[in-house]
């Protein structure tokens, strides 16, 4: 399979071994520009998959929505975990 | 116990940054430009089908001066529609119950149409204080009552939509509680309560998207009034 080498600064993160992973994780942008760019380039693979399609359903929509009450869930948590075990709420 | 029940409107932060801010910026996600297809995705096309819909029945009245407001008009009834039907769904944050920012959108546009009115056809402005066939000695009351509507109005806009949206979220946290706390006790009421819930909650789908409508709607009249 290694017919030729490949840096390791090319791979995407499913191709990176464990080893390598200190080492791919210093070549990636973490100015503002490049974390928009990963970003983007995010959005963009979830669209073009899920959404930019022929017959694209309510999945794509509904997948993203589940996402966003899940985020907003773990981002509420600290001041939801006082509701758990009072009596009166 | 009355206390708890207002923590909803609250803006927990995580990592410094509020839940309001997420809120804010999701609906620019969920409306994607078209692209240079000659046929888009579904999703784009029915998107683009209700806001050319909207923007048709919205500017019939208006004239060709109005005609400049479609993009911020269409903007912001997209914007408020997602950001209300976006807060019924569990754990989300609405960001139209806070005052502030209602009135933030209400003020300035509401002012806008007052200048634009003075500013280009001041008689016809001012004319709209007084409707007309006022019998002779009402006039000067009714200038003073027509003065304070019109200044009334931007509060109007403003509180109109975040009662109406503070108001249904929270019925529905107390009939939810309520449901909840009945089941044990008693089954059937609260087989009962869970019905209204369920109406209720068809209810707050629905006044969502008609105080996005009413905002934009009202706004456009003042613009008419003025333009």
């Amino acid at each position: 399979m290694a017919d030729r080498i490949v840096k390791v600064a090319e791979k995407r993160l499913t191709d990176v071994k464990l080893g390598e992973l200190g080492s791919w994780l210093g070549t990636r942008d973490f100015t503002p520009n490049g974390i928009l760019a990963s970003i983007r380039r995010g959005h963009d693979r979830y669209f073009n998959k899920y959404i930019n399609v022929k017959k694209g359903g309510i999945g794509g929509v509904a997948m993203l929505l589940v996402g966003y009450v899940t985020i907003s869930y773990v981002w509420s948590y600290e001041h939801l975990k006082h509701d758990r075990w009072r009596k009166y709420h | 116990m009355t206390l708890s029940f207002f923590d909803q409107f609250m803006s927990p932060t995580l990592f410094s940054i509020p839940l309001m801010a997420l809120a804010l910026t999701l609906p620019w996600i969920l409306y994607p430009p078209p692209s240079a297809q000659w046929i888009n995705n579904r999703m784009i096309t029915l998107q683009a089908w209700f806001i050319n819909r909207f923007t048709q029945q919205l500017l019939l009245p208006l004239n060709i001066g109005g005609h400049k407001w479609a993009a911020l008009m269409a903007s912001l009834m997209i914007f408020l529609i997602s950001l209300n039907l976006l807060g019924l769904l569990p754990y989300t944050f609405t960001p139209t119950t806070q005052l502030s920012l209602n009135m933030s959108l209400a003020v300035p546009l509401w002012l806008g149409t007052v200048l634009i009115g003075m500013q280009n056809q001041p008689t016809i402005a001012l004319g709209h204080l007084l409707p007309e066939g006022t019998p002779a000695p009402l006039i000067p009351v009714l200038i003073i009552i027509e003065t304070i509507s019109l200044f009334i109005r931007p509060l109007a806009l403003g509180v109109r939509l975040t009662a109406n949206l503070t108001a249904g979220h929270l019925l529905i946290q107390l009939i939810a509680t309520a449901a909840f706390v009945l089941m044990p006790l008693m089954p059937t009421v609260a087989i009962i309560t869970t019905i209204i819930l369920f109406l209720l909650t068809l209810l707050e789908i629905a006044v969502a998207m008609i105080q996005a409508y009413v905002f934009v709607l009202l706004l456009s009249l003042y613009l008419q009034e003025n333009i």
